[in-house]
């Protein structure tokens, strides 16, 4: 780098940088806050969506599946997975509730979890809100 | 060693190649898994062997930012670390949190770990790369303290250099951001919102700004060249990394039910992140082609150009390649993001991590300035050996990657997930086969820490 352009020169851009790009996604933050509840699907998070949640995280379904894209790509994508099933919470609970515990021969097969039937409607619940979120037309097609 | 408590950094080396190990062989487990549904089932089922391959890396390259901070920070401030006794007792708490953790990973299932560690009192777990129970974040909080503290101390009793600062800086933001782990809404949306602020804004953000430090530490050590030279480009290159990265983060906030603003805040941002990336990569090289001298330790100059260049394709090339809104469309979620995370995190991360162990560690074992011939040309084996399988798994999870987004989400009859997966399983088996050549590597990578010992040091006119 030329001689004209100093070390304090490069420092003030960094700092006077770093801080303004913060504020403004500080800014973009606030904007969105405020905007989010016409995207967000927050109606529908009643007790058992709450629950529902917590049964996911408890049971590390994120180290498998995604959710809205984001997790392990190792099984199908989950957050549009009421769509796929035909609106189905019933066809959600049987498909979990029906895992052999021993796996299938060669196959990726998902644990048996023995879940009580409240849990299970619990977690359909919150895929199925999850399902209801605007996700910008997020994934392109009921395949996820 | 210029100071006596650099030594503290030594174990916490150590610990990182192991758990370095530990990640690796977890990794070919998980591979396997891919192609192999049930290996190990349901012993090790793919999500614990994955939180066992994720977390063992973020601690393992954290034990190495440790490790890089007792050790060049009383060298930088030119004064003794402020507490060795608190780095070394930090160095067991961790460690001991660190085993703690994977042993509860693969011996209870995680629903009993979650009710033993009483995750009903503040709900943490089970969310990507933050699975730790809630009493574990906790003790990386507070080991985290402890080790800002003592860093802290250190920088303000001696000699204040930019590379300490923004050592300092990038580890406090470190500390800050990791505080957003304990936030954990109800509302999903606002989850992943605030999720991305540890996860984007450490590997975007602060971890950029210490893989910048640590990198200017050894250019100037190796290089020769006037500090201020180099401590120039480093504050280019960091602000370029926070004015692009920090609103980079709205290229996570396209699909997951934030305001659609964020595509064109996202791509814009975002795209612009390889700038420091690349500026980092022709900096490297320039220091090291206008070097005062040769330093006799040639392998910490091979990793200090590799972490410079792979971290161009990783993280700013691969990053790139899937962005922009459009093409995250059909991208987001696929193989296409495991690719461009392995070889970002290789790239950035692990190499700045090794960079740092390659120049101290002969140093930490009582050499002057580096290793035996032997020993040398033996990491440098390492060096190509993990460096070209990982562009080679990076690759096959490419071909993965474009592939599954076809078939699954642009073709005109869109096949599930499962039928994908098995078209594409060749890659799968090709990654894997990679990925044995990295561990490898990795082998005799830990082989050159215990060959040549009693051979004599390189030196520069042997090499020239």
């Amino acid at each position: 780098m030329s001689g004209t352009f100093t070390k304090s020169m490069a420092r003030n851009i960094f700092y006077g940088g770093a801080v303004f790009f913060f504020l403004l996604f500080v800014a973009l933050t606030f904007d969105t806050t405020r905007a989010l509840p016409k995207y967000d699907n927050r109606g529908a998070i009643t007790p058992e969506v709450a629950l529902g949640k917590r049964i996911w995280e408890e049971n590390d379904c994120i180290g498998c599946h995604t959710l809205l894209g984001e997790g392990a790509y190792f099984a199908p994508e989950l957050g549009n997975v009421y769509t796929r099933y035909g609106n189905s919470k019933e066809a959600i609970m049987a498909f979990i509730k029906s895992r052999p515990k021993e796996g299938i021969p060669g196959r990726r097969s998902m644990p048996q979890f023995n879940f009580s039937d409240e849990q299970l409607n619990a977690l359909a619940e919150f895929l199925k809100y999850t399902s209801e979120i605007d996700t910008a037309g997020w994934p392109p097609n009921v395949q996820g | 060693m210029q100071y006596q408590s650099q030594a503290v950094a030594k174990p916490y080396f150590i610990a990182a190649i192991v758990l370095f190990v530990a990640q690796i062989l977890f990794g070919l487990v998980m591979g396997l898994q891919y192609v192999w549904g049930d290996f190990l089932f349901p012993e090790i089922p793919f999500n614990v062997a994955r939180m066992v391959h994720t977390n063992t890396l973020i601690v393992w390259l954290l034990f190495g930012f440790m490790g890089a901070a007792y050790y060049l920070v009383p060298e930088e401030a030119e004064t003794e670390l402020h507490a060795p006794w608190l780095a070394r007792l930090m160095f067991w708490v961790f460690l001991v949190a660190a085993g703690l953790t994977v042993a509860g990973y693969l011996l209870v299932p995680y629903a009993t770990l979650a009710e033993l560690t009483m995750n009903d009192l503040l709900p943490t777990m089970g969310r990507e790369f933050l699975e730790q129970p809630t009493i574990i974040k906790i003790g990386i909080v507070i080991v985290a303290l402890a080790f800002l503290f003592n860093i802290g101390m250190t920088v303000l009793k001696g000699r204040k250099t930019v590379v300490s600062l923004v050592l300092l800086l990038g580890l406090l933001g470190l500390a800050v951001f990791f505080l957003f782990a304990f936030y954990v809404p109800d509302n999903l949306v606002l989850d992943k919102y605030y999720w991305w602020w540890v996860v984007h804004l450490w590997v975007e953000g602060v971890w950029e700004l210490i893989l910048g430090a640590i990198l200017a530490f050894v250019l100037i050590k190796i290089t020769g060249v006037d500090r201020e030279v180099i401590e120039k480009w480093l504050y280019v290159i960091i602000a370029m990394t926070l004015i692009t990265g920090i609103i980079g983060t709205g290229h996570h906030y396209y699909w997951i039910g934030t305001p659609h603003y964020w595509q064109w805040w996202g791509s814009i941002f975002s795209a612009m992140e390889p700038i420091p990336f690349f500026m980092m990569t022709v900096y490297a090289f320039n220091m090291v082609n206008r070097r005062r001298r040769n330093h006799p330790n040639k392998p910490a100059t091979l990793w200090a150009l590799g972490t410079a260049v792979m971290a161009f394709l990783g993280a700013g090339v691969w990053g790139f390649l899937h962005t922009l809104a459009p093409i995250n469309y059909y991208t987001h979620g696929t193989q296409i993001t495991a690719a461009h995370g392995h070889m970002a995190f290789y790239g950035a991360y692990v190499m700045i991590v090794l960079t740092i162990i390659s120049y101290a560690m002969p140093i930490l074992r009582g050499r002057t300035a580096a290793n035996s011939n032997k020993s040398q040309v033996l990491e440098m084996w390492s060096f190509w050996l993990m460096t070209v399988s990982m562009v080679f798994i990076t690759l096959f999870l490419t071909g993965a990657g474009i592939l599954q987004a076809y078939l699954q989400r642009v073709s005109d009859a869109p096949q599930s997930f499962m039928v994908v997966q098995d078209q594409i399983a060749l890659f799968y088996w090709l990654r894997e086969l990679a990925g044995v050549v990295f561990l490898i590597g990795l082998v005799v990578y830990i082989a050159s820490f215990f060959v040549g010992s009693s051979d004599p040091e390189a030196t520069v006119e042997a090499q020239v």
